[in-house]
């Protein structure tokens, strides 16, 4: 379901020579800067953070010893990919004009940040329940991950998703 | 959608159980089913990191929603680990296990 078409996307467009124009309001811009830096420096930091699990999920489920060695050899690796993809995005952010793999940095950094603050929020079901609307404890997650989703879900329509 | 299965430590086997007669058995990378990835961005991580066409990645990413994991890729031990670190640098959640 494309709720918009290419040329009405309010985040990023493609043009006819495979690059593509980003077109996000400048606040929101910074808005995205903000949330991955925090991101990042919660990655920094490392897995201690129980809200970091799905961005290490176990490689192997039947084998202990294959996954500990798994997580030792590409734990590090995987987290420096994260960061260097986040960092592809703050880099972009202040660009009118955007590669594919640019965007690709955003899809997969959204995507982090979707699984942290999801995973924060106790999203553990599919049918968990959802009031944008509420006041409480978690509005504030709430909104970050409704923002999050909004952009992925532009960007992975400008991408042909 | 599912949980993720409880991971908990095994006993320790002797280092002469793990020489696997079985080596030749290719491993298979799975995709399960988790509840923040949306279908639509699991479906176009398949079509990026595999080639594969809007139909398979479609079919393989309902698979993963209605069934509860998808065989995505398969092959030697070092081709699926890469496609694990593959997937799991996209946060989609990836095992892999030799096909029995």
């Amino acid at each position: 379901m494309a709720l918009f078409g290419s040329r009405s996307n309010p985040v990023a467009r493609r043009r006819s020579d495979g690059s593509f124009d980003l077109v996000l309001a400048p606040e929101l811009r910074e808005t995205i800067g903000a949330l991955l830096g925090e991101l990042d420096e919660l990655v920094a930091e490392g897995p201690g953070d129980p809200s970091l699990r799905r961005l290490a999920p176990p490689a192997y489920l039947d084998d202990a010893d294959k996954d500990a060695e798994y997580q030792l050899l590409a734990g590090d690796e995987l987290r420096s990919s994260r960061q260097q993809a986040i960092a592809a995005v703050q880099g972009s952010l202040a660009k009118d004009r955007l590669s594919e793999d640019d965007l690709w940095a955003w899809l997969q950094s959204l995507n982090a940040l979707r699984l942290v603050v999801g995973t924060r929020l106790g999203i553990d079901d599919d049918h968990h329940e959802h009031d944008p609307d509420a006041e409480g404890p978690d509005a504030g997650l709430w909104s970050i991950y409704d923002f999050a989703t909004w952009l992925q879900y532009s960007v992975l329509k400008a991408l042909g998703g | 959608m599912s949980s993720a299965p409880v991971i908990s430590p095994t006993e320790t086997s002797s280092p002469d159980a793990d020489l696997d007669l079985d080596t030749d058995l290719p491993w298979i990378v799975l995709v399960w089913n988790d509840p923040i990835n949306t279908m639509e961005y699991v479906a176009l991580v398949f079509r990026k990191l595999f080639g594969y066409s809007k139909a398979k990645a479609e079919r393989l990413m309902l698979d993963v929603h209605e069934k509860g994991r998808a065989v995505v890729s398969s092959g030697p031990r070092e081709k699926a680990e890469i496609d694990v670190f593959r997937l799991h640098e996209h946060g989609l959640w990836a095992t892999m296990q030799q096909d029995d």
